[in-house]
């Protein structure tokens, strides 16, 4: 089978969303068997950060990938991986919230004004939101996919903002070699997409043999 | 408590007054021996138990007992962390900022030979040897609590003998208002001592009365043994009042200036981290609450964390030194 028709393959979607969903299983593993190390609380929090960071990642790497690859396919897995940001995101904000608030929301609410790390995660835990909520066929419709789109823009500042939030929270302890890391890539995918904004809009020079073809 | 009522409970004995597993084990060997006529020996040995740490032993090191502490505050009644918590999550950061990577690079720490330098303004600087530093003193077992400024807190019976015995035997001037300590810096040995997290060497500082209070321990050893490598061996500062990272580790020099010390996290984040650093539950640290904590192996997932006390708990005995200073000044 060919790689472009795995990706078509009616258990190509099924076997994604279970693979999404193998570090949680592994995270609740780890928890109910009590192998998280000494603070389980700080792992938990820090995972489910970890995870949200890294389908933010994958799902922004599937239009690039589609493109460049030319593989259209690629387009199917983006809104299972899109919601599995959030699924993870929200696992970070209640870890957070139980583990390291007892779930205290008056206590939470003054975190998030007193904290600008915390405020950080949060606004783009909050922006994440409207995006979850219509991802479906029904509400792209509503919208019209001209606004659907302008909306699904704001995943580039919730981005912003993820990062944002990552750097705060390790700037206490000026360690900042695993924010280079996703800064790198997500910089990358969204410097990929301004470059090629810019080309179409002719404010760059397309490439050579595709500004021929497209001229013609 | 004299007279005991049911709403008492269990009544808890100070862990000096337990008798140690080893002991209760071996007591019919004690009775043959009684019978066999060396009592005499064993009796001594017997009556030496009390001067002993209590502590069980976690088998890995090589054994430094700590007699009993007379200093009010030096063994706390909580509940002792796990050696294997103890000493595997730690913050060392030559060794690595993730709190699993200390235990598994710092085998590469040589702490033979060691010698800490004890210079500036005092009478008589010195350069001790290891061998002569653990004899300076009587080692002592201190069981303190440890509140890290990360939010989470241990119970450690550390072994060591007040700072103070040290500071006393070098005689410091008149003019020596602070004592700075500094850390080995030894690029071959610490993978992460040139990462630019912090300046190296790691520098800790106390004000002089801090540095004389007897709290302020000067480590050696922990459960009964020589300290581990991650956990600052072969000898490191224990101050149970202030946030863990005031303790310096793996001491190589003693410094008294009369100038307050440009500690590593001060310079790294001023406004996050202040020379002084006392435990204090109203002043948080811009990124985390400092007003509770998490007690590492004991606190369960969805347990509520615990309030942080003033001081770490040890206000009774050092809150006098900070009278009248506005301590969200000075945090």
């Amino acid at each position: 089978m060919s790689p472009a028709k795995a990706l078509l393959h009616p258990a190509a979607k099924p076997l994604l969303f279970v693979a999404a969903l193998v570090p949680f299983a592994w995270l609740m593993y780890g928890a109910a068997t009590d192998n998280l190390g000494a603070n389980p609380a700080e792992y938990l929090i820090r995972a489910t950060g970890d995870w949200t960071l890294r389908f933010l990642c994958l799902t922004l790497a599937v239009t690039p990938l589609r493109v460049i690859t030319g593989t259209p396919t690629l387009a199917r897995f983006r809104r299972m991986l899109g919601l599995f940001v959030y699924f993870y995101v929200v696992l970070h904000l209640l870890s957070y919230s139980w583990f390291d608030m007892g779930l205290e929301f008056n206590d939470i609410a003054r975190d998030i004004a007193k904290r600008p790390f915390i405020l950080a995660g949060f606004s783009g835990f909050v922006l994440l939101t409207p995006l979850a909520a219509t991802s479906f066929n029904r509400a792209i419709k509503a919208l019209g996919a001209q606004r659907w789109q302008a909306l699904h823009k704001l995943v580039y500042g919730i981005a912003g903002l993820a990062l944002l939030h990552f750097f705060w929270m390790r700037a206490g302890k000026n360690d900042f070699a695993e924010v280079v890391v996703y800064a790198s890539i997500l910089g990358g995918l969204l410097g990929w997409r301004l470059l090629r904004h810019l080309k179409k809009k002719g404010w760059l020079p397309l490439p050579v043999g595709r500004g021929q073809l497209s001229r013609q | 408590m004299l007279i005991k009522t049911r709403s008492d409970g269990f009544i808890h004995p100070a862990s000096s007054e337990i008798t140690s597993q080893r002991v209760y084990e071996g007591r019919r060997d004690m009775l043959k021996l009684m019978a066999t006529g060396v009592a005499g020996a064993a009796m001594a040995s017997w009556a030496l138990r009390d001067a002993r740490a209590q502590t069980q032993r976690p088998g890995k090191l090589a054994a430094l007992a700590g007699a009993k502490s007379g200093v009010a505050g030096a063994v706390v009644m909580d509940k002792l962390t796990d050696y294997k918590d103890a000493s595997g999550y730690n913050n060392f950061y030559e060794f690595g900022t993730d709190k699993s990577d200390p235990a598994r690079n710092a085998h590469t720490l040589k702490t033979t030979p060691w010698t800490v330098e004890v210079e500036g303004l005092v009478k008589k600087p010195a350069k001790y040897a290891l061998e002569d530093l653990l004899k300076l003193s009587t080692q002592e077992e201190r069981i303190y609590r440890l509140r890290c400024v990360e939010g989470w807190s241990m119970v450690i019976p550390w072994v060591g003998y007040s700072l103070s015995e040290l500071i006393k035997k070098v005689e410091p001037l008149g003019s020596a208002k602070y004592v700075e300590f500094v850390t080995l810096a030894d690029p071959k040995t610490m993978p992460h001592v040139g990462s630019r997290v912090l300046d190296w060497p790691y520098v800790e500082g106390l004000r002089m009365d801090e540095a004389m209070h007897p709290l302020a321990l000067l480590g050696f050893g922990m459960y009964g043994e020589v300290l581990p490598n991650q956990n600052g061996a072969p000898v490191r500062l224990v101050v149970p009042w202030k946030y863990g990272f005031k303790s310096a580790k793996s001491l190589v020099k003693v410094r008294f200036t009369d100038k307050e010390p440009r500690t590593a996290w001060n310079k790294a984040a001023p406004n996050e981290y202040g020379f002084y650093s006392n435990v204090n539950p109203d002043v948080d640290h811009p990124r985390w609450s400092q007003a509770s904590e998490r007690r590492i192996g004991e606190d369960g997932l969805f347990a509520k964390k615990r309030k942080t006390l003033m001081f770490n708990g040890y206000e009774a005995q050092v809150g006098q030194m900070y009278a009248g200073m506005d301590l969200r000044k000075f945090y």
